[in-house]
């Protein structure tokens, strides 16, 4: 569904990632874990189009989306949920996830945003409760919900998530990740970045590790969290002697 | 059956992409932990960033045998020992030995390709697997039991006993399945003749023979003598052990477990890589190991590579039979033994470089290597009957402590030995019908 090859990207000078290769299926859920500053939120920048790609190719369902702009790869059906939200504050719940919808709206098809929206509201029933609410007095968790709603509203095969964990209390970024882990039932292949490895690695098929714009390990769920150095550095495995 | 469709019928440009993503990591990793691949990339002048596809894997340094050897015992790990599960090594045949370490994911990999080979060949949970390696140090025997429980068959360690021994066991535990070296299946079927027991009175139904090459000829033999479908497999330590490729039933080649390991051919001499089809030395690279990875490791096994699909529905590429080796390299009862190991063992015997002559021989489906020293006039006292029976003891036992072969070791009278201007290969008969 989502094939990247050897994916360059950066900042002015800064060169972030140094040829990333990476791919995934219809109906996976895909993690790519690193630190800070290891080039996960440039990687997702980059193939929903916000950031140019400086080298290498990517295709979304077998067509080159490298130098599409971003509001043609949305509508490609390939969606981003930025970091920390970046919700519009000041406007409802319904609002915020119809604006999600502007493309087909635009195209007159208002049934179908409707039929959206309910759909959106029978996956978060406290945001139907709460649609006129403005989103800027939700709490974290209910804020990350309308931002996962909003993208879903584009209609996308693909949803990128970057860290939808940030900054939430444990029980809701369980929460959080329940719904994520549904989203391939309802034909949504996920691409998600994580910080919190234990907790997206339960509900991923595979993984990929990145660490200074580079890919230095990918496998299955299972295989990672078996790697050491997976566990050293991202699951706080302590060791009994200090030169371990 | 094929056991991992995910993997074993990848459209090929999706197995391209795996490759490439697997191969690009463990580039980052063994620059990053193995100082061998750091100093050898950087001597050589490459950029692994510039590693951007299969094909660009040409541009990297091999990585040969003494390179491995230097590295005894741990250099070439890419991960602390503490993450290890398991350890083996190859025979040693020439001065140390190669030490290899698995970690979790590795003998996870490694188990899940000797169980595709198992499955390929048809074998199942109602099967009976006899395994006729050595359980040691040696890779084959533990490689192929993980695979054939994973299968979920009944395994049978059987390891090294007497053929006799094995015979017992196969007919009154009813093995389906027997796995060894094609050397040592040929030692079984000899004295299933001589007890005068009918194959078809077994329940063998398969056998999967590898850890030396073998040919059309033998496998004839193989499956009248034993009443089985003999299939070929490749593997070696280096590499992870058995199950790197194996015959599927169709007998057409053996398919390699692409998604693990990349396969090159090269000439061996002007090492440049040769498309398919065309006969040169094998080259892998894994793309999954994390524990012992190899990049461009050089097999001395020469064999050529199959592109196209095979009937039986995998898509990976195979590789022909091997035919034979870039060395001098020879396969006696499961052992790996190099004319020049023989000579150094000579040359610390008697004191001088000698002249011999190595014969390998099969009789009654034992494989024998008799060796023919020729006598130095400068040994001392050599004319004393005495004298040669010890240095004939002497070199006879060094042979089986230090090769594990018991060779027949026979002594010569000075200058009675050929010499076709000294031609290495001709030190080498061998009259075996592989």
């Amino acid at each position: 569904m989502l094939k990247i090859r050897n994916l360059e990207s950066g900042y002015g000078k800064l060169r972030v990632l140094k040829g990333i290769s990476l791919h995934v299926s219809p109906g996976e859920i895909v993690i790519i874990i690193g630190a800070n500053g290891a080039g996960k939120t440039t990687l997702l920048k980059t193939v929903s189009g916000i950031l140019k790609a400086r080298a290498g190719t990517v295709h979304f369902e077998d067509r080159s989306i490298g130098s599409a702009d971003m509001e043609e790869i949305v509508c490609r059906g390939c969606v981003l949920v930025p970091e920390g939200r970046q919700l519009f504050g000041t406007l409802s719940i319904k609002d915020n996830l119809t604006l999600g919808a502007y493309l087909i709206a635009r195209t007159g098809k208002h049934r179908e945003v409707k039929q959206r929206l309910d759909e959106i509201y029978e996956l978060f029933p406290v945001l139907h409760e709460r649609q006129d609410q403005l989103a800027g007095t939700l709490s974290g968790g209910e804020q990350q919900m309308v931002a996962i709603g909003r993208a879903l509203m584009t209609g996308p095969r693909l949803i990128m998530m970057d860290e939808p964990s940030m900054g939430l209390a444990p029980l809701i970024v369980e929460k959080i990740f329940t719904t994520i882990a549904a989203l391939p039932k309802l034909d949504k292949t996920v691409l998600l970045v994580e910080q919190n490895a234990r907790a997206s690695l339960g509900i991923a098929d595979r993984g990929y590790v990145l660490e200074t714009g580079q890919i230095v390990l990918s496998g299955t769920s299972r295989e990672l969290l078996d790697n050491h150095d997976v566990q050293r550095a991202y699951l706080g495995k302590d060791y009994k002697r200090i030169e371990e | 059956m094929i056991l991992e469709n995910e993997f074993e019928t990848l459209p090929r440009d999706e197995l391209e992409q795996l490759q490439v993503e697997r191969l690009q990591s463990t580039l980052y990793r063994v620059y990053r932990y193995v100082s061998f691949y750091k100093s050898s990339f950087d001597s050589h002048g490459v950029n692994i960033e510039s590693i951007k596809s299969i094909q660009d894997l040409a541009e990297l340094p091999f990585t040969t045998k003494e390179d491995l050897r230097k590295s005894y015992p741990y250099d070439m790990f890419a991960v602390p020992l503490r993450d290890i599960l398991r350890i083996h090594s190859t025979s040693g045949t020439t001065g140390k030995p190669i030490i290899v370490g698995y970690t979790k994911n590795d003998l996870r990999h490694w188990t899940s390709c000797t169980a595709r080979l198992l499955a390929a060949a048809g074998v199942d949970e109602h099967d009976v697997v006899q395994i006729a390696f050595p359980f040691n140090l040696f890779t084959g025997g533990f490689g192929f039991h993980q695979g054939a429980e994973q299968i979920g068959a009944s395994v049978i360690p059987s390891s090294t006993s007497p053929p006799e021994k094995q015979i017992m066991i196969m007919k009154d535990f009813k093995t389906t399945v027997l796995i060894c070296a094609p050397s040592y299946a040929v030692n079984i079927a000899s004295t299933l003749r001589d007890l005068q027991i009918h194959a078809e009175s077994l329940n063998l139904k398969v056998g999967l023979f590898g850890a030396e090459p073998w040919g059309e000829n033998l496998r004839g033999q193989l499956e009248e003598g034993l009443h089985i479908a003999a299939l070929d497999n490749y593997g070696l330590t280096e590499v992870i052990g058995p199950g790197v490729a194996g015959e599927c039933q169709l007998k057409n080649g053996l398919h390699i477990n692409e998604d693990h390991f990349v396969v090159e051919v090269i000439d061996p001499k002007t090492k440049a890589p040769l498309p398919a089809g065309r006969e040169g030395e094998l080259v892998f690279t894994t793309i999954t190991k994390e524990g012992f990875p190899l990049i461009r490791y050089r097999t001395g096994d020469i064999s050529s590579l199959i592109e196209e699909p095979c009937a039986c529905g995998r898509t990976t590429r195979r590789m022909r039979r091997v035919t034979g080796r870039t060395d001098d390299l020879i396969f006696i009862k499961g052992q790996k033994v190099f004319p020049s190991q023989i000579e150094e063992i000579l040359l610390e015997a008697e004191g001088t470089a000698p002249h011999y002559r190595i014969l390998l021989d099969r009789q009654e489906g034992n494989d024998t290597i008799e060796v023919q020293v020729e006598i130095s006039e400068s040994y001392p006292a050599f004319d004393e009957m005495k004298n040669l029976e010890r240095l004939r003891d002497t070199i006879t036992r060094k042979i089986e402590v230090v090769l594990g072969v018991d060779a027949k070791v026979t002594l010569v009278e000075p200058r009675s030995l050929l010499r076709d201007g000294g031609a290495k290969s001709r030190r080498v008969i061998d009259n075996r019908k592989i």
